[in-house]
């Protein structure tokens, strides 16, 4: 007894998701995760991965199965049925997609929402709204960011901020040139070619573009952000794995572009600690901390 | 509405003294729409070898993580180059300016376009401006700043080449809205009395609602194109931070049009592919008025999804929302024309001839380009993989494996009618297998480079990316010997080929109810009133038989 048609391509679909499903959970195509909010985005990267693969083979099997089995037998010079249109099946398949569609953008906000990116720029401010958040930024912001102008608070561009930038953050001062990146520490005065952070703590960094346009980007922290030229930009992240991961520059910025690159290194506490004191300048800067307890390299 | 351009009667006497015959016609000033669209598509071809020893050149380089194939600063000029070369002197004018001029007076039933005159002048915008293009190279620098020309890189690297690349995009901007205006104007003016708009083979649609995007959107280009001169020329700060200018409205107004751009080079290959499959498929095209919807809700979502090239550009949050659903939006009535080109094909009687494979090779290509389209949409998704070679990888298989591949598919459907003599089908299919193959291997290793860590517009990268890099690159070493059997087969055949007769696929569009190739103003008699174009599978066709004249 022949399947009914309608039970065949239910089956069929199924077993679609099903692969979908699987191929989401055991093709992995991302680098290891390395941020708090990687893993974040590799959830919503499993579920595209599944969505997309179940619609593209779907859609080649129909495609292939069309080919085979309408195929022009040779001498055959008749037309096919004169169907031209049929208006359940085109509801059916502006519905399904529209579905996914929407699906897919409520779940990707979700995602979003939970990396930060929605969120107001900083911790103190988690109650205000636009305006007095960009005052409360400008205000918390490391001096070299209070915009040389100084008329009025300057509008601070940012990122995704996972953790926000709260007074516990890391501050480093990012500045992007071509055709590398400078990391300055305001607390300790430290200048790097490389950012050193420590793991499992907030980092917020103030980013600033000398001449063109750069991007930050860490592909193990699935994390990225123009540096635009005149636009002080805040980004923050928390890393969560110990290791030495490339900062790349992501957006075309010269001749050297393909060279723009540096190293993050995710290290424990003690050895950033054991690195920011090595590698304190002799003078102490500022006076932001009263007094320095321990002794110079010699 | 009663106006009418041209009657659809036989004008007396074709001013035949004044024009060029023979071969001469297509290095002259003609106006007569089939020379010009042959013109377009001949000029678009040349262009397009340009543009793909430039990629061959870049997959070159990319062959070693080292910048060891040529100086950085030429990396970055030919990157520029190809980029600018493929989507302004390739894609754009071949899609609408070639295959447009072509059909679309005999879809609507017209002698010719509405502005002949012009018509020919936006075609002989093209070969200077592309000259111009490519001369900047050889007179000290070309463009280095990529085809997206953002400020404030653009205003810093080598001036000339710069301005000259300005100069160029603004020409063959102008030569997209001459086109756009006279298309926009046939389709609505001159059709032929007795046809509605409803009748019109779909192409007529697509073209319509390409043309209108061009109207709109490419003039902003412009501008924008003109103050970036401006700031190079004359030191003014309108995208200059340093001058208190600001580099992200730039962005804003590029990709008011560039984005646009994208359905300005692939709903005419949806139109294209929609009058492919019926023929070969022997079967009505499924669901025609939904195919005109979607055609329309694409043009008008294609005008409010611009900033999604922007996330990583500190664009405010509800701006990342609103523009992450509207792009995603466009997903659905894309999808609604896959499934009606499916339903087209299915139950059909399918010849799997050169243009049937490329068609159905566009739409493998196009739904994986769409899929990571919908992906690339969602802000949080886009932020890891923007500006990466998944990106570079995303927007070739749109537009090399959409359109470029209904190019393809195109030019073997109507070679029969540009030549009279049918294209030689086992070299065909052979080109097929090389470009279908090489294509695929070029392309989508380039998503896992994008999502592990290879920028795009990089001459170094990471060795550890080094061999998925040379895979790609003898992927792209397939898609150019590729072309050789497509230039043996076009050359051969147009001399050598089998006759093909007047209609060797029995098709019922109107430019096949002529002679091949068509006489002077397109039909012997009066133009015939095709009211039902994809009319297979039904009783006999009055309408294939040649009207009366109205």
């Amino acid at each position: 007894m022949p399947i009914p048609a309608a039970i065949l391509t239910f089956g069929l679909s199924v077993v679609l998701v099903f692969i979908g499903l699987w191929v989401g959970q055991n093709v992995n195509l991302l680098p290891i995760d390395a941020s708090a909010n990687a893993p974040v985005y590799d959830e919503l990267f499993q579920v595209l991965f599944s969505i997309g693969t179940s619609l593209l083979l779907g859609i080649v099997g129909l495609l292939i199965y069309s080919l085979v089995r309408y195929r022009r037998l040779a001498g055959d010079t008749g037309d096919g049925l004169a169907i031209e249109g049929n208006l359940p099946l085109e509801i059916f398949w502006t519905a399904v997609p529209a579905i996914v569609v929407l699906f897919i953008g409520i779940y990707s906000y979700d995602i979003y929402e939970r990396m930060g990116g929605m969120a107001p720029l900083n911790d103190h401010s988690v109650h205000a709204m636009h305006n007095s958040a960009d005052q409360a930024m400008a205000a918390s912001m490391a001096p070299g960011m209070a915009m040389e102008a100084g008329a009025g608070p300057a509008r601070v561009w940012a990122g995704i901020s996972p953790t926000g930038s709260g007074a516990d953050a890391v501050k480093v001062d990012v500045t992007a040139m071509q055709f590398a990146f400078i990391f300055r520490y305001p607390e300790s005065g430290i200048i790097s070619g490389e950012l050193h952070v420590p793991v499992g703590q907030a980092v917020a960094l103030n980013m600033e573009a000398k001449d063109v346009i750069h991007a930050f980007w860490v592909p193990q922290f699935r994390l990225k952000q123009d540096v635009i030229p005149g636009q002080p930009t805040l980004l923050s992240f928390t890393a969560t794995k110990e290791g030495r991961y490339p900062i790349i520059c992501a957006e075309l910025c010269g001749p050297y572009h393909g060279g723009m690159r540096s190293t993050v290194v995710v290290e424990d506490p003690e050895s950033y600690s054991a690195w920011v004191t090595k590698n304190s300048p002799a003078p102490l800067p500022v006076s932001a901390s009263p007094v320095n307890p321990v002794p110079l390299q010699s | 509405m009663t106006l009418t351009l041209s009657p659809p009667t036989a004008t007396p006497e074709p001013q035949a003294p004044l024009q060029p015959q023979g071969w001469l016609r297509y290095f002259s000033f003609s106006v007569d729409h089939k020379v010009i669209g042959l013109q377009y598509l001949v000029c678009g071809f040349l262009f397009y070898f340009v543009g793909g020893a430039l990629a061959g050149m870049i997959r070159t380089e990319l062959l070693t993580p080292l910048s060891d194939f040529m100086p950085r600063e030429t990396y970055n000029e030919v990157l520029t180059l190809h980029g600018t070369v493929m989507i302004f002197l390739w894609i754009v004018p071949v899609v609408n300016g070639a295959f447009g001029n072509y059909l679309i007076p005999f879809y609507v039933g017209a002698r010719d376009m509405a502005f002949p005159r012009l018509n020919a002048v936006a075609f002989w915008l093209i070969p200077p401006a592309g000259l111009l293009l490519i001369s900047s190279y050889f007179i000290g620098s070309a463009s280095q700043s990529g085809w997206t020309a953002y400020p404030p890189l653009s205003l810093t690297t080598p001036a000339t080449g710069q301005v000259i690349w300005i100069l160029s995009v603004l020409l063959l901007g102008s030569s997209s809205i001459l086109g756009g205006i006279n298309f926009i104007a046939t389709i609505l003016k001159l059709r032929r009395p007795g046809l509605k708009m409803l009748q019109l083979p779909m192409f007529c649609w697509a073209l319509l609602g390409t043309s209108i995007l061009v109207v709109l959107s490419t003039p902003v280009l412009a501008g924008t194109l003109v103050l970036l001169s401006f700031d190079i020329i004359a030191h003014t700060g309108f995208f200059n931070p340093a001058l208190g200018g600001n580099a992200v409205v730039y962005q804003h107004l590029f990709w008011f049009y560039s984005h646009p751009a994208v359905y300005i080079m692939v709903l005419p290959a949806f139109g294209l592919v929609s009058e492919i499959l019926p023929v070969h498929a022997r079967k009505p095209l499924f669901g025609y008025i939904t195919m005109v919807y979607s055609i329309l809700a694409i043009v008008v979502l294609g005008l409010v999804v611009w900033a999604h090239h922007m996330f990583t550009s500190g664009t405010p949050p509800w701006m990342r929302l609103f523009f992450t659903i509207a792009t995603s939006l466009i997903a659905v009535p894309t999808g609604i024309k896959f499934f009606n080109w499916l339903a087209t094909l299915w139950g059909g009687k399918i010849a799997l001839n050169s243009a049937m494979l490329f068609s159905c090779g566009f739409i493998f290509n196009f739904v994986f380009g769409g899929i990571t389209g919908v992906a690339l949409a969602q802000v949080p998704f886009d932020i890891h993989v923007h500006d990466t070679y998944f990106v570079v990888a995303h927007f070739h298989y749109i537009v090399y494996g959409g359109t470029v591949f209904v190019i393809f598919g195109s030019v073997y459907h109507w070679y029969p009618k540009f030549t009279g003599r049918l294209a030689n089908e086992t070299l065909g299919r052979l080109h097929f297998v090389l470009t279908f193959i090489g294509f695929n291997l070029c392309f989508a290793p380039q998503h896992w480079l994008g999502l592990n860590g290879m920028p795009r517009r990089v001459a170094e990268y990471d060795p550890q990316f080094t061999f998925v890099n040379q895979v790609s690159s003898v992927g792209a070493l397939l898609m150019a010997i590729s072309t050789l059997p497509f230039l043996i087969n076009m050359i051969y055949s147009a001399f050598a080929g089998e006759k093909a007769g007047d209609n060797p696929w029995r098709a019922l569009t109107p430019e096949w109810l002529t002679s091949s190739p068509p006489p002077v103003e397109n039909w012997k008699g009066p133009a015939p009133l095709v009211t039902h174009p994809y009319g297979y599978g039904e009783a006999p066709q009055p309408q294939a038989v040649g009207a009366s004249s109205p």
